[in-house]
């Protein structure tokens, strides 16, 4: 006798947790299937960057969406998730001048969705902000964008929805899923079924292996991101702050936390192995990484960082997610493949998938991320 | 037989006891090793060597064991010119058949066929509600400010604790004319007394346990058996003002003293072999998470070989036999003719000296429960000043109950010494809040840099 619900959502992610919150919003009873503990690949130790721009032009109205639970996280979750909205700056250097026209067209766009960039000169930003370098050209500064703390975020929107009634099972390896009649029936590693006529496929690096099992296979690659953090120093450093390059290994990024760390991530991603369950941080890209740090704020060379790691990463070709219903199966829905940047529109991602399966529509626009655009044509 | 390479490249970690052996024995084989080390004088911690400037004669330093420390280092001294000796190198990671090191800012990548992991160990801490005042010291730390630069952690010193350093170190400081004011024993008499036959395994060093605390005792230095730590007083100005703590007989007692060195026995450093990505097991014995080995050293991964206190808390002595008879055990994998009767017999020592630590772990145990009675506004993790409060509370809140979940979500073992002297003792908390046994607590990953790398690395290379 397999245990039955509204909807099953398999991979405990942020995006699954917060669906399954907003699923019990719309009343539906939900049961939330995770292979190891909530939150621990991805949505755990990613940079924790609550950042909107940058982000493609269409994606903002998720973004939006996301940004408003993220300012209520506290009253809605009934805990602290480390949620700052202390601002984000973008910048390019020298030798890439043309990245500055790049941030202008991107403000004025980005303002008609309703985010506020305004662009600072090197040597303005210098002013307000003395650590950065003298490779430092220009920069785009968000009043309204910020971080939280991956590690406490996704666990804590699966607690309140466990508190609503969402049941919960971790170190639940699914191993099967298939539609019979009506309902789809999923299988863990251990035998144990579940049955729901709605399954919503947040896994991750893992999607692929569900949606492949209803004939939509999809090219996703696993990676790992690259992060460090030092020993606590007085907390000063506001923003979160990144790079704008078209190069991945001059790509990097830090935010301080208020205990007085200071996150570092990015430069070239490390392998991750799903099918093991481990990401590796390869000492090559920490020492890129610490590298392009120094060019960027070379004051932070005065210290040391005491920790660094990674975690399971799924990337799609062309850097967007698989998001929306399934194309061959109805009652299936997909929201994985956010290839390293699916944080901050979590929160979003759950309460739109919970829309669109409660009510059959959203006005977010989620057509770019359908799973069709990767159908081989027969 | 494998084809001996032409050269092998033999990277030997640690220059202490199990170091330098396994130096010796590569060097005896024609093997040029590179020896790597945090130190900036060989010799490791239980004989380590004074800065070059200091005068103290051996007998003063290192006791009974003057003349195996000599011998340890005037060993080292003669393989200088037949070894790649690196002070001062930090390994801060191990990955892709690579190791990684860190010089200050110099970094550099060595590619190895065969790696001798000789890391040693630190103290083995239960937490104190005040343990966090200036003046608390580990004993090893108490046990470095002597030998290394000949100064005393304070005017009135009390040594906490249980096992076999708190004698040896307790009696180094008053053998160096410091002032002892007390030694406050967890461990029973009685415990002791049925360590007998384990300990009997090296009656010699037996005998110097023995030796000590009637040293200490003639000195006037009071010592107390059975005890349990209450409290360490003082404040975040003044720093350590005293010792509170329960007799073997229940009556609570104040000492007053201005420093504390405190530690039960010791933990082996086994982040490097967890890099390496060798497998480990529960030791229930220790209550340690320990990398698993076979009888030569052999880990679970080819071409990494583990010996000294790094592997298992096994003293001094075994890993000068540990640490020669892991690079035997290379070298013959490297195809390079070994005395086979040789490691029969070091095979025999390192089993004598086991049995000797069992008698130990017997005599001196490690008082697990300490750490579920820790009050809630103790600090459990220094670096991160987590409470054992915060952690149960975090326990409560969330649920978790596996120690690198904890960690996640209440800091415990996040700061810069990743959990290595409050790691154990939150994974005792854990348990005992949980209701598990510790084994299924976990252990803390090891995660690079093994300690703090500096953000500037690389940047003169």
């Amino acid at each position: 006798m397999s245990a039955a619900s509204d909807v099953i959502i398999v991979g405990g992610g942020l995006m699954g947790s917060s669906a399954a919150l907003f699923l019990r919003g719309h009343g539906l009873s939900v049961t939330l299937l995770e292979t190891d503990l909530i939150g621990r690949q991805a949505s755990g130790t990613n940079f924790g960057n609550v950042r909107r721009q940058g982000r493609p032009i269409h994606q903002l109205p998720l973004a939006n969406r996301a940004i408003a639970i993220w300012r209520q996280s506290r009253e809605l979750l009934g805990a602290d998730v480390e949620y700052l909205q202390s601002g984000h700056i973008r910048v390019c250097y020298r030798e890439r001048p043309e990245l500055v026209g790049s941030m202008e067209d991107y403000a004025a766009k980005a303002r008609e969705e309703g985010l506020e960039l305004e662009l600072l000169s090197g040597n303005a930003l210098r002013d307000k902000f003395p650590f950065f370098g003298p490779d430092v050209l220009a920069g785009s500064y968000s009043a309204t964008d910020g971080h939280a703390n991956p590690r406490l975020a996704a666990p804590a929107f699966a607690r309140a929805a466990a508190r609503l009634g969402a049941v919960i099972h971790e170190n639940t390896k699914i191993v099967d899923a298939q539609k019979v009649g009506e309902d789809f029936i999923v299988t863990a590693v251990d035998g144990r079924t579940f049955r729901a006529p709605i399954l919503l496929v947040t896994a991750g690096a893992w999607g692929n292996a569900l949606s492949s099992q209803f004939g939509e296979p999809v090219p996703i690659t696993p990676k790992g991101p690259n992060m460090s953090v030092t020993e606590p120093v007085p907390y000063g450093i506001l923003p979160a702050i990144g790079v704008m390059t078209p190069i991945e290994e001059e790509t990097v990024y830090f935010r301080q936390v208020a205990r007085g760390n200071i996150v570092l991530g990015g430069s070239t991603r490390g392998p991750s192995f799903p099918d093991q369950y481990r990401a590796y941080v390869e000492p090559q890209n920490t020492l890129s990484q610490l590298k392009h740090i120094r060019r960027l704020a070379p004051s932070l060379g005065k210290l040391n960082i005491i920790r660094v790691w990674s975690g399971i990463e799924g990337y799609m070709p062309d850097s967007q997610p698989v998001m929306g219903p399934s194309a061959t199966t109805s009652g299936l829905y997909y929201a994985f493949g956010f290839s390293g940047s699916g944080f901050q529109i979590g929160p979003g991602v759950g309460e739109t998938m919970a829309e669109v399966i409660a009510k059959g529509a959203t006005d977010i626009p989620i057509a770019p991320y359908r799973i069709e655009r990767f159908a081989t044509p027969t | 037989m494998v084809e001996p390479r032409i050269i092998p490249r033999v990277v030997i970690v640690g220059a202490g006891p199990a170091g330098t052996r396994a130096a010796e024995a590569c060097v005896q084989a024609g093997v040029r090793p590179i020896v790597l080390d945090e130190g900036r004088r060989d010799g490791g911690q239980i004989y380590r060597r004074q800065p070059d400037n200091f005068t103290r004669p051996y007998a003063k330093l290192y006791g009974s064991e003057a003349g195996r420390a000599q011998a340890l280092h005037e060993t080292f001294d003669g393989l200088k010119g037949a070894v790649d000796y690196r002070p001062e190198t930090l390994v801060w990671n191990i990955a892709g058949g690579h190791i990684w090191t860190a010089s200050q800012t110099y970094a550099d990548t060595l590619p190895f066929d065969a790696l001798l992991l000789c890391t040693g160990a630190t103290d083995r801490l239960m937490p104190v509600k005040g343990w966090q005042f200036a003046g608390s010291y580990s004993l090893g730390g108490a046990q470095v400010a002597l030998k290394s630069q000949a100064v005393s952690i304070g005017h009135k010193v009390v040594f906490m604790g249980s096992g076999p350093l708190l004698y040896l170190v307790a009696s180094q400081y008053v053998e160096a004319g410091a002032n002892v004011v007390a030694v406050l024993d967890t461990a029973h008499y009685s415990a002791r007394i049925k360590a007998l036959p384990d300990l009997l395994a090296v009656p010699s060093v037996l005998w110097n346990g023995v030796a000590l605390t009637m040293k200490l005792k003639r000195a006037g230095v009071a010592v107390h058996n059975g005890i349990k730590p209450l409290e360490i007083k003082g404040n975040a100005d003044s720093g350590v003002s005293g010792v509170r703590f329960r007799t073997g007989a229940g009556a609570e007692q104040e000492i007053i003293c201005d420093a504390v060195a405190m530690g039960h026995h010791l933990r082996p450093e086994t982040q490097l072999a967890d890099l390496a990505r060798c497998a480990f097991a529960f030791d229930p014995g220790t209550r340690q998470w320990l990398p698993k080995r076979d009888g030569d050293g052999r880990s679970s991964v080819a071409g990494v070989y583990l010996a000294g206190d790094g592997a298992k808390i096994l003293g001094a002595r075994s890993a000068e036999a540990s640490g020669r008879l892991a690079a035997l055990a290379a070298l013959g994998d490297l195809g390079l003719p070994v005395d086979k009767g040789e490691m029969a017999s070091l095979r025999g020592d390192v089993g004598t000296y086991a049995k000797f630590a069992r008698g130990l772990a017997k005599a001196f145990p490690w008082p697990s429960e300490q750490a579920s009675q820790l009050p809630d506004d103790a600090i459990l993790c220094r670096c991160e000043g987590v409470t054992a409060g915060d952690l149960r509370g975090v326990m409560r809140e969330t649920g978790a109950k596996e120690a690198n979940r904890a960690k996640a979500f209440s800091r415990v073992g996040m700061g810069r010494c990743q959990g290595r002297y409050c790691g154990l003792a939150a994974a005792e908390l854990i348990a005992a809040e949980a209701g598990v046994p510790v084994e299924q607590v976990g252990r803390l990953r090891g995660q690079a840099p093994v300690k703090p790398l500096t953000i500037a690395i690389g940047e003169e290379q």
